[in-house]
């Protein structure tokens, strides 16, 4: 399944909310990829992820495929609209 | 300056840049990158063995990143983050996927395949505008050099990974490096680079750790597990020392133990000259955990609270609520006793961890301290704002920083008062008749101090930059280390000029830079007339000491002697003389090496 996720964190998709979407992959069997601009990304690869380079603001495409995609969706939506933890 | 003996370097001096003698083993913290790559071609067979062997590495360089995470002190374990990053980093397929992808299809050697894939991950990361995130190539880098030295079979682990008391033999120690460190492991550190107020020094300050920088060539001369002297007093370094040398040498750490708790035990009294003349001795303070030990340590106030802290803990701007807990904390500790806080001074040698966008050629001579803030005046006033809020919770006054003339003064005094008008709108309570004073450390604002001085109630000398920028020699550069001399006489003259500024507007003044705390220094500053000095708060019970051996009356007439010497050399062997007679043991107990 296929979703557009605006990123509303400060700081974008940097280091340390690249690693978080790593870690909440490891835990489901689906896999994930990232679009934006044409570009796609190994959602498994933190380096894949900074290689986007997200800023606030911008929209990108999270493309998740396997058995548990509705649960991993949900969870990373969360995840970007939580803005990663990052303290306001 | 080293002197050979039987073909080897035995001893080695440098830099003093924290005090204590200790004796133990050497532990080299090599950081230079495995420079020798042999790279080849393999043959179809051996491509599994290449595999193995690769991700052997990996393997040992998970191990030896998750035993640095988990060891990591208390003091550095907000940097945790980093490590988990690079443990990321060590498992992405980016970086080590495609490089057993290389081995298999290009059929070449381990060490050559993660360098190509380096390069490529390198290419993808100079594309990338965000100039934060394509500067986190060298963390990509930091992980592949960890690689590649354990493909190499070199067990010298990790800075982090030391298991007995070692003393640190290091080319230089960034702050991330000792932030790696297993604090409880160092006995002290001694380093190729840096002057007498790198970053080393600071960090070893706070650990009360001896370490000398700028030997030049400790890494050469010193080898794994060579016994140690240091001595943090003289700067002097004995490799492989005879029995007669530690001998010597634990008599000098007796004695300057002694002598350190016979001074600590009289540091609550006040620091009065023979004829009467009383010195505040204050303190320099970073961290808000120093602050309980200031007055344990004999400390009247903080003559420099420094608030770069907050900027750089996290990656987001701290707000106002935040800054005015952390200067009402201080200021209700300290109270009655006073509290000048520094306005944010990022730039310059310190890591911008907020900023690290400016990228310049010459940041000493940047955008930093208050060129930054009145560049960003919204992030300005939230700090203004919150030093007022604090000001009714004990005695605050504010200190502007590296101002270069009255311009830039009255911006900033404009934006304290927009800062008020906006407090007073929210009907918050602070004191309007707020002490303000500026830091004098650009040369510049000596030579404008009289007309600086009508406009504030307070000058700070901060002596490191004011040296710096005055003699054109960076302190933290190994090269010119040398010609940072507080005792040039261009630099005593234009303290002399400051003095006679704020005696002629009648407003206060305080030395806040490290001559403050050179038991060197104190004659000439006493005998100028300076009352106030901040120094790191550890120094505080040696400096009222020498205060008090001191006369005031006697000092001024030897001001003319020294006034008229015209080299630096000349005025450090006058003083050397000078406190050798004053106060002999001293010199006995190693404070006036340095």
């Amino acid at each position: 399944m296929i979703k557009r996720i605006k990123i509303k964190n400060h700081l974008g998709l940097h280091a340390r909310a690249a690693a978080k979407i790593v870690e909440l992959g490891n835990r489901y069997r689906s896999t994930l990829f990232l679009r934006k601009g044409g570009q796609e990304v190994d959602g498994s690869s933190i380096l894949s992820i900074l290689s986007l380079s997200c800023p606030k603001g911008s929209e990108i495409e999270v493309n998740v495929e396997g058995e548990d995609e509705r649960l991993f969706m949900d969870a990373l939506e969360e995840l970007f609209s939580q803005k990663f933890g990052e303290p306001k | 300056m080293t002197e050979y003996q039987s073909g080897t370097i035995r001893k080695l001096s440098g830099i003093a840049v924290s005090p204590g003698i200790i004796i133990g083993k050497a532990h080299l913290v090599d950081r230079k990158t495995v420079k020798i790559l042999y790279q080849y071609l393999i043959g179809e067979e051996q491509v599994k063995a290449e595999v193995a062997r690769f991700e052997n590495a990996l393997e040992t360089t998970e191990r030896q990143l998750t035993r640095v995470k988990n060891g990591m002190a208390d003091l550095v374990k907000e940097h945790a983050f980093i490590i988990e990053s690079h443990l990321m980093i060590l498992k992405d397929s980016m970086l080590t996927g495609s490089t057993i992808r290389r081995i298999d299809e290009e059929k070449i050697n381990a060490e050559w395949a993660l360098k190509k894939s380096l390069e490529e991950i390198r290419g993808i990361f100079r594309q990338i505008e965000d100039e934060y995130i394509s500067t986190r190539i060298t963390d990509v880098e930091n992980v592949a050099d960890r690689i590649l030295r354990n493909l190499a079979g070199e067990d010298s682990d990790g800075i982090g990974e030391i298991n007995e008391r070692v003393i640190i033999v290091a080319h230089d120690l960034s702050p991330a490096d000792t932030s790696e460190l297993n604090i409880e492991k160092v006995m002290g550190f001694i380093t190729d680079a840096g002057g007498r107020t790198s970053h080393t020094g600071i960090i070893a300050q706070a650990l009360e750790i001896p370490a000398i920088v700028g030997l030049e060539s400790a890494t050469d001369a010193v080898q794994e597990g060579d016994l140690l002297i240091v001595d943090g007093n003289s700067g002097d370094v004995v490799i492989n020392p005879d029995d007669s040398e530690i001998i010597h040498y634990q008599e000098r750490q007796l004695g300057y133990e002694e002598y350190k708790s016979s001074i600590a035990r009289i540091s609550h009294l006040p620091a009065v000259t023979s004829d009467g003349h009383r010195i505040n001795v204050s303190a320099n303070v970073e961290f808000l955990e120093e602050v309980a030990a200031i007055k344990e340590h004999g400390g009247e106030g903080i003559g420099l609270y420094r608030t770069e802290i907050l900027y750089l803990r996290s990656r987001k701007l701290p707000s106002e609520q935040e800054l005015f807990e952390n200067y009402r904390e201080v200021a209700e500790i300290m109270a009655p006793a006073c509290v000048t806080i520094r306005t944010l001074d990022l730039g310059g040698d310190k890591i911008a961890g907020s900023f690290e966008l400016m990228n310049e050629a010459n940041p000493a001579l940047g955008m930093r301290a208050i060129r930054f803030c009145l560049k960003e005046p919204a992030i300005f006033k939230t700090q203004l704002k919150a030093i007022l809020r604090a000001s009714i919770y004990g005695q605050v006054q504010i200190l502007f920083p590296m101002i270069s003339g009255l311009r830039e003064l009255l911006d900033a005094k404009e934006l304290l008062d927009q800062a008020k008008r906006e407090l007073e709108r929210e009907k918050v309570d602070f004191d309007d008749r707020i002490r303000i004073g500026i830091m004098i450390e650009v040369p510049s604002a000596v030579t404008m101090a009289d007309v600086l001085a009508a406009h504030v109630d307070f000058f700070s000398i901060g002596t490191n930059d004011l040296i710096q920028y005055a003699l054109a020699s960076d302190r933290i550069n190994e090269h010119v280390a040398y010609m940072f001399e507080p005792f040039h006489p261009a630099i005593l003259r234009m303290i002399k000029q400051v003095v006679m500024a704020t005696k002629e507007a009648g407003i206060g003044l305080s030395i806040c830079g490290e001559m403050a705390g050179d038991p060197l220094c104190i004659f000439i500053l006493v005998a100028l007339g300076i009352e106030d000095l901040s120094l790191n708060s550890r120094s505080i019970p040696l400096i009222k000491k020498i205060v008090r051996s001191l006369s005031r009356k006697e000092a001024e007439k030897d001001l003319e002697n020294i006034f008229r010497l015209k080299t630096a050399d000349e005025v450090r062997g006058y003083m050397m003389a000078k406190m050798q007679s004053i106060v002999p043991e001293l010199e006995e107990k190693g404070y006036l090496g340095g």
